[in-house]
This record gives C-alpha cells, sequence and structure tokens, in this order.
C-alpha cells in the first residue's frame, strides 16, 4: 500500500497552517486540534476533537522551557488512546529514541500519559480508526534509505568518502560514518575507510575521482544542487573513465527549489551529467532491499565499468522509515575491473591505457605507485589517444567516443534488469524508484474497480536492458509513471526507442508529496476515455 | 684514437637525470615554468625519489600542463581548473605512500581554486604544491591574474587596479606548515626548497615567480625576469641534507639555524636578513608583509613546522595503503550484517 492522497486523521498544532489543513480536508475526516485554536467554526462537517494541549503540558512538565517541545508527545497519548493503540509500543520507542537519556525519557513519558488519561477521561468514543495489531510484519526491519544506503556501501568496501552536508542526503554518509566507527576499523581501531568533510560538492567530486584514480573505492552522496556542482568533475570521469560512485538522494527542483520534498527530478541530469555527449549507468532502487543491494552493487559496476555510476534515489525513499525484510548478506568477491599489476604489466609488449583489448569497450588500467617502470600514464580531460597521449585528430576523437558509446552497451549485460510483471496485457505500465507502492496499489484499482489489467515492468538501471526492449515491443500503450514535470524518463525512452515514441504516455506528479495511487489511477483513466 | 664516452652521473638507485625527464615542453621558449620543470627533475634525481610512487597534478594552465614535462614514469592528471587539490588529495588519501606534486598557476590556484587551495592546506593534505606565478593568464592570452600587483601593466596596456593575493603570506595565515617564495632564475635556491619540500609530511606551499616571456615580460610588469631579479631578496642561505646523506655532509655551524624533518633529513638556514626565524610564524609573517609594502620579492622558505598533523592523522586512518587492503579487510563479515540488521527490528 501506498501513501494515500487523502487524510483520514488530521492533528493540528501549527497555529499558522492549521486553518488552510482543515479546510482541505475530506467530508468526514477526524481532526485533533489544540483547542484555542478554535477550528470547529471552519466547517461542520469534521469531526473535532478539541484539548486544551497547554493546560495538559503545565500540569505533566515541571520545566516551563520544554513545554513547546513536550506538547507534541501530549497528543501522542491523545491519539494513542483515541486508536486504541498499545500504549507499551510508545513506551518502547521512546526508551529506544532517548536510549540513556532517563530524564529526558521520564519527562516524555510522563507527557504521553497525561494526554492518554485526558482522552480517557473526556473524549468521546471513536470507533471508525482504530490500530490493530498483527503479527504479519514479525521479524522485518525498518530503515530509512539514506541508512540502506550506506550499509551497503560499507559492505561495499568503500576506502574514502568526500562529502558536503545537503538536505535530504546528509544522513547517509551521518550513518555510514558510524557504521564505519563501529564495523571498519583494524586490530589497532584505525579506520580503513576516509571519510572528510569537503569545503563543497566540487572538493567532494575532486576527492572521489582522485581517490578512484589510485585505486580506492570512492564515493560521495549529495542531492540535485551538488550534482550541478560536481557536473564538471563528473564528466572529467566519464571522459578519463575513472571509477566513482554517486548518490543522489533527489529533492524538488530546480534551483534550492523544496529541499524538504521529495522529486524524481533529477533524472536526465544523472543519465547525461556534464557538457558534451556522456552516458551513465543509473541504479534506480524501489524499496530498502534494493538501497542496500544497488549501493553494493555499484561500487562493482564503477570499477568494472572505470566510470562514475550513480545511485538515484530520492527524499521518500531515503528520509522516510520503510519496513522492510533483513538484508540478505552480499555474498561473493569484489569486482575490482581490469586493473594490471606489475607482473601482467611486465608480461604485456604493448599496453594502452585507452586500447579496447577485448573488444567490449572497457580498457585496462593501471594504478600509481605500480612498480616495475611500466604503466604509467597521463590522464587529460583533454583529447586523448589509445595510449593517453594528447590528440585533436578528428578519428582519435571518434574512436574514443564510439568506445565509450560500446562500453556503455557492455553494461546492459550487468546493471540490474527490470521486475516485470506480465499479465499478457497490451497496457503497460512502466515506473521505477520510490513511485513503486503506488504503482503497485494502482494496477489493483484499475484491475478491480475499472476492469483494466496492466503488465509492469519496474526499471531499475541505466542503460535499459533487452527486457524493456521486449517490454516496448509487445505493448500497444506505455503509462510512463514519474515525479516530475517534464516528463525526463519519457525523454530518455524516447531517445533511445524512437520508433515507439507514440506509445509512450506520461503519468506525472510533482507537488513535492509522496506519489498516490489515486493520482496514477485518475491520469490513467483520463487517457482511457 | 678513440676516447671514451663520458660517464653519465647516477643516483643511490642507478638512475640518471634522463630517467627523470617527461614529454618535450610545448610552452614558449624561455618560459620560467620550464626551468621548475627543471629544477623537480635535478631535486627528483638527487633525492633518489622513486618515480612510480610520485602522483603528478594539475588543474588548467600554462603551467598545468608542465607535468607531461617531468617523471615519464610517474601518473599524472590533469584535472579541472582550480581544482587540482582535492584530485591530489583523494590520490594521497587512497595511498598514502605517495609522493604528491601539484603543479599549479596564479588564475589556478588564487582565483578558480582559491577555496581548494585554502582547505587543502587547512587539511594538510600532503602535497607539494608548487605555483608557477606570472600574474597572467597565459593560455587564454594574456588577461590579469589575481597575483598581479596593483598598477602592473599588461603588454596591450590594461593596468590593474586591483591589489594582489599573496600565496605565501595567506597559507601562512592558513597555518600552513611550509611555505616557500622562490624565483624561477634562481635554480640553487629553487632547487634546495624542493628538496626540503619532498621530505615534509603535508602541504607545501611553493610559490614561484615565473615570468610569462609573452605576455608579462616587459619592463612595467613586476613579474617580468627584469623586476623579479632587481627585487628578489633571499632571506636566507638554504641548505638541505637528506637524512641518508648525514654522515656524509655536514651541516655548517655557526650562525645557522636547523629544523630536523620527521624522517632525520636537515634543512639549514643562514640568515642574510638579521633575526628572520622561519620557525615563528608570526616574526615571518610581520616581515613578509613589510616586504611586500615596499615590492620586495623575499624568498627562500619562510615557514616552516614539521610537526602539524596531515590529514593521514586526521582521518585516523590506517597506517597500510587504503588501495592495499584487499577484501578480507574491507567487508565485513556476515555476523556484522546480523547484528546490524537485530537492531534495526
Amino acid at each position: 500500500m501506498a501513501r494515500k492522497a487523502v487524510v483520514d486523521l488530521m492533528i493540528c498544532m501549527n497555529p499558522e497552517s492549521a486553518k488552510d489543513d482543515v479546510l482541505k480536508l475530506t467530508a468526514g475526516a477526524l481532526v485533533i486540534y489544540d483547542e484555542p485554536l478554535k477550528l470547529n467554526t471552519l466547517r461542520d462537517d469534521l469531526i473535532y476533537y478539541p484539548v486544551p494541549f497547554q493546560k495538559l503540558v503545565t500540569a505533566s512538565c515541571p520545566e516551563p522551557k520544554l513545554h513547546k517541545l513536550v506538547k507534541n508527545m501530549i497528543y501522542v497519548g491523545v491519539a494513542g488512546q483515541m486508536l486504541g493503540l498499545d500504549m507499551s509500543e510508545t513506551k518502547m520507542a521512546i526508551t529506544k529514541q532517548l536510549k540513556g537519556k532517563q530524564k529526558a525519557i521520564e519527562i516524555n513519558q510522563a507527557a504521553v500519559d497525561a494526554g492518554f488519561a485526558w482522552a480517557a477521561e473526556n473524549m468521546p468514543e471513536q470507533t471508525r480508526l482504530k490500530v490493530v495489531a498483527d503479527n504479519k510484519t514479525a521479524g522485518n526491519i525498518i530503515i530509512d534509505g539514506n541508512a540502506a544506503c550506506a550499509l551497503g556501501a560499507m559492505f561495499a568496501g568503500v576506502q574514502v568518502v568526500g562529502w558536503y552536508p545537503i538536505t535530504p542526503s546528509s544522513s547517509l554518509v551521518e550513518s555510514l560514518i558510524d557504521y564505519a566507527d563501529e564495523y571498519r576499523r583494524d586490530e589497532n581501531g584505525k579506520l580503513t575507510v576516509a571519510h572528510v568533510q569537503m569545503e563543497d560538492e566540487l572538493a567532494s567530486a575532486g576527492l572521489v575521482f582522485g581517490a578512484g584514480w589510485a585505486g580506492a573505492r570512492a564515493m560521495t552522496a549529495t542531492s540535485g544542487p551538488g550534482i550541478s556542482l560536481m557536473s564538471e568533475f563528473i564528466g572529467l570521469g566519464y571522459f578519463t573513465e575513472i571509477p566513482g560512485v554517486f548518490f543522489n538522494v533527489a529533492r524538488t527542483g530546480p534551483s534550492t527549489g523544496l529541499p524538504t520534498r521529495t522529486m524524481q527530478g533529477d533524472i536526465e541530469l544523472c543519465a547525461k551529467c556534464s557538457h558534451g555527449d556522456t552516458q551513465y549507468i543509473n541504479l534506480y532502487p524501489g524499496n530498502m532491499s534494493e538501497c542496500f543491494e544497488f549501493a553494493y552493487e555499484s561500487f562493482n559496476l564503477a570499477e568494472r565499468f572505470q566510470t562514475p555510476v550513480f545511485v538515484v534515489t530520492d527524499l521518500d525513499l531515503g528520509m522516510q522509515n520503510w519496513m522492510s525484510k533483513p538484508f540478505p548478506y552480499p555474498e561473493g568477491n569484489f569486482d575490482r575491473g581490469k586493473v594490471l599489476g606489475e607482473k601482467e604489466l611486465a608480461e604485456m609488449k604493448d599496453w594502452g591505457r585507452y586500447k579496447d583489448v577485448d573488444g567490449d569497450g572497457i580498457p585496462y588500467r593501471t594504478l600509481p605507485g605500480t612498480p616495475g617502470g611500466k604503466g604509467a600514464y597521463f590522464t587529460r580531460g583533454s583529447g586523448h589517444n589509445a595510449y593517453a597521449q594528447y590528440t585533436e585528430k578528428p578519428k582519435d576523437y571518434t574512436d574514443l567516443m564510439d568506445r565509450l558509446r560500446a562500453k556503455y552497451e557492455t553494461a546492459k549485460g550487468y546493471v540490474p534488469k527490470p521486475i516485470v510483471d506480465d499479465t499478457g496485457s497490451k497496457r503497460g505500465v512502466l515506473a521505477f524508484g520510490s513511485s513503486d507502492p503506488a504503482v503497485t496499489e494502482a494496477r489493483d484499482v484499475l484491475a478491480e474497480s475499472f476492469q483494466k489489467k496492466t503488465d509492469y515492468l519496474r526499471l531499475r538501471a541505466l542503460p535499459f536492458t533487452t527486457e524493456v526492449d521486449a517490454f516496448i515491443k509487445r505493448s500497444d500503450v506505455i503509462y510512463v509513471v514519474e515525479q516530475n514535470r517534464d516528463a525526463q524518463m519519457k525523454a530518455l525512452l524516447v531517445e533511445f526507442y524512437p520508433e515507439a515514441a507514440m506509445k509512450f504516455k506520461s503519468v506525472l506528479h510533482y507537488d513535492g508529496m509522496a506519489l498516490a495511487a489515486q493520482t496514477i489511477v485518475d491520469q490513467i483513466i483520463a487517457f482511457e476515455k | 684514437m678513440t676516447t671514451s664516452a663520458p660517464v653519465v652521473p647516477t643516483n643511490k638507485l642507478g638512475l640518471t637525470k634522463q630517467d627523470y625527464v617527461g614529454s618535450k615542453s610545448t610552452l614558449c621558449a624561455g618560459c620560467g615554468h620550464d626551468s621548475i620543470t627543471a629544477q623537480l627533475i635535478n631535486a627528483a634525481f638527487e633525492m633518489n625519489i622513486e618515480a612510480h610512487k610520485v602522483g603528478k597534478y594539475s588543474g588548467i594552465g600554462c603551467s598545468s600542463k608542465t607535468p607531461a614535462y617531468f617523471f615519464n614514469q610517474a601518473w599524472g592528471f590533469n584535472s579541472v581548473h582550480g581544482r587540482m587539490p582535492s584530485i591530489a588529495s583523494g590520490a594521497a588519501l587512497a595511498n598514502r605512500e605517495l609522493i604528491n606534486i601539484g603543479i599549479s598557476g596564479a588564475g589556478d590556484s588564487m582565483s578558480i581554486g582559491i577555496g581548494q587551495f585554502v582547505h587543502t592546506i587547512r587539511r594538510n593534505a600532503p602535497i607539494i604544491y608548487i605555483i608557477e606565478d606570472n600574474g597572467v593568464y597565459g593560455l587564454t592570452k594574456g588577461q590579469f591574474s589575481a597575483t598581479a600587483d596593483l598598477g602592473s601593466v599588461l603588454k596591450h596596456g590594461s593596468v590593474n587596479e586591483l591589489a594582489p593575493i599573496d600565496p605565501c603570506t595567506l597559507a601562512m595565515e592558513l597555518g600552513c606548515g611550509f611555505v616557500a617564495r622562490s624565483f624561477s632564475g634562481d635554480p640553487k635556491q629553487l632547487n634546495t626548497i624542493l628538496k626540503a619540500a619532498m621530505v615534509h609530511n603535508g602541504t607545501c606551499i611553493i610559490d614561484v615567480i615565473s615570468p610569462c616571456v609573452t605576455f608579462n615580460n616587459h619592463d612595467s610588469s613586476t613579474k617580468s625576469y627584469k623586476n623579479a631579479k632587481d627585487h628578489d631578496f633571499p632571506l636566507h642561505e638554504l641548505g638541505f641534507v637528506q637524512f641518508n646523506e648525514l654522515e656524509q655532509v655536514e651541516i655548517p655551524a655557526g650562525e645557522s639555524r636547523v629544523v630536523t624533518f620527521p624522517d632525520g633529513s636537515k634543512v639549514s638556514f643562514r640568515g642574510l636578513r638579521e633575526d628572520y626565524d622561519p620557525t615563528d610564524r608570526f616574526g615571518a609573517m610581520k616581515t613578509l608583509h613589510e616586504g611586500l609594502e615596499k615590492g620586495e620579492f623575499l624568498t627562500g622558505l619562510l615557514y616552516i613546522n614539521t610537526e602539524k598533523p596531515n590529514i593521514h592523522d586526521t582521518t585516523h586512518i590506517v597506517d597500510t595503503p587504503l588501495v592495499h587492503l584487499g577484501q578480507a579487510a574491507l567487508k565485513p563479515g556476515k555476523d556484522v550484517l546480523a547484528k546490524c540488521m537485530a537492531e534495526l527490528m
């Protein structure tokens, strides 16, 4: 189930926005509000529960300067009572959240208790909405996408992290630092990963490519504005073929945009970052397990293909808590790609840094510090031939650009394949990333309420793989669901599948809030009228 | 009658100077930058540097072309404008055994790259950071850089009306542990400074006045050969003795001040200016500022502090170069994932 677009129960604490919020509710919704706001005068088709928050907090909390903060815990008690919540759960949550801070635990718990007691005595019983305990989620974990990505990077053996704080990505690196602190130390207590908070995103990208060039697994995490700043370096990484992992936890753009809202707004930016012709491997995790798995895998892909790799999530995945099955351990060995050591170099007659020896577009690289007197080369963002020498010759340039494209073709065999649900319908839905829960729910609604069966392809990576080719070929119409205004993924599809351009119809959502199933249903039904 | 071929000198690694050269320079004939390249080659030869352990880095500009002209057997990285320091820092973190030589210019470091210049010093990344300083953008055919002196005149007549930024005083203000200024026309001093830099374990800022013969070498330019020669005031006579040569070479006694590097190498200063103490940051800054006021290029090893923690210390990374760690050291086991999962339940 995805988030609903309609609100069933609203708790109004903010005087500035309460009025607007109440006016937007659907008739019959429940409203808990701070008594002095007098929201019940606004309309008469809602069910109101005024609560004297100030009175309750004054009575339950001895410290006046904490009243403002603790007030929010009163409503936890009120709502808990009203919804029939097992209050031992909130107690556990508070204890976990405030680990060891006994005084804070007591103050918060007292507020919850006060709210609960007041509601039990004074509020009319409510039967429409109830929370019922179920054990269907037993054994699951709760995690946010940023922490899941951090875990993936830690298990991938990330060695150098250069970063600059930006919402909503900061907690990705902060989680990684916490995990590394505990699990990535040697026997002397020293770290096996260097993390440096840089002066800006430009320097963060530079650190990644310097480290990647020298043979380390390196990454950064940022959001759209950071990618914009890093673009020049990322183009250098593409052209000079240096591995590096770039997590983009996307927020609403353009410009500063809505920094605390979500969007799939950097699809084209990450597909073709920087000036000139560029193409990147992009991974689109759609849930917590994939955040972990793709973060892990991104380092293998970056080194295999000697190129910047984007892991594209968004605020909705990155910062919200999600339930998930525990992550399986990533078995197997790291793929460190084609790296020549002293011995291999000694045996080779004619090594060229950018020579396509294997016909897959991927050259062999060497690392600074390799002894033996062979293998040194000069990395340059200007024109270079197969031997890494400066060139402006037209053919050298086109050979290089064509090989880079061939390398991208090879990547099709390595990136995560899409998840396809083939029901035999000619009506396809294509979506990716955080849209998945809403799409899943929308497909059920379309099938049950409108007798419209759909096939579903959940895209998980760029470049588009053969499974995408087949899906497009066999569908008559494909609804491309994405969370941006300009249909960025559709634009990519049209570019790579021009013959199918007329099949693609855009289902778009771009108000910064999480995508709801109803939005998708409404737009598809409108197309089919 | 035959004459035997002259003996080509070799260093302790059995290498000749020729083993340290690079491709042929494509800079203008007489460019100061080529003299700096020559001294890098000499210093590395004399210091018995293993070229494969050297990373050469640069940004964009005339200066940034020069890493191709020395150490053919070292890995080079010509990156983007003003961003050499972050590339060098990344490599330094990945492999702490690398000797990092960053070549930059006045535009590359004091304009577009000044942020990276500042923060690299702050982090004390081990980089021999050479600014080939000509006060002008040569590659784009002669615009002022931010080190051009007030009132300086360009070839086509335009006058610089903005005060310069001085990389050395800026570096000292930031607490850089190795700050030097030299002149491409003073090979002996430059050679000594470079050798000392090769054993310093932190950021070395070396501002080398390097006249641009094409765009900024006329008499009214303060960064011309003539002006630099006339105003070059060495602060001291420098001596340098590498650790492994200590037994053979004696440090001149008497008036010399001696600073010892962590590896045991020593640099000696015989003062030409009274009371100049290269270990006294505030005193050194005062002298430098006074010199700048008078239009003097005070050259030499301006400030040295060999004990400042560097980026390897402050990131608390392992002693082994990170790139030498295998999967066993980098990938935590199943038990760790199980523990992480249990905490999230």
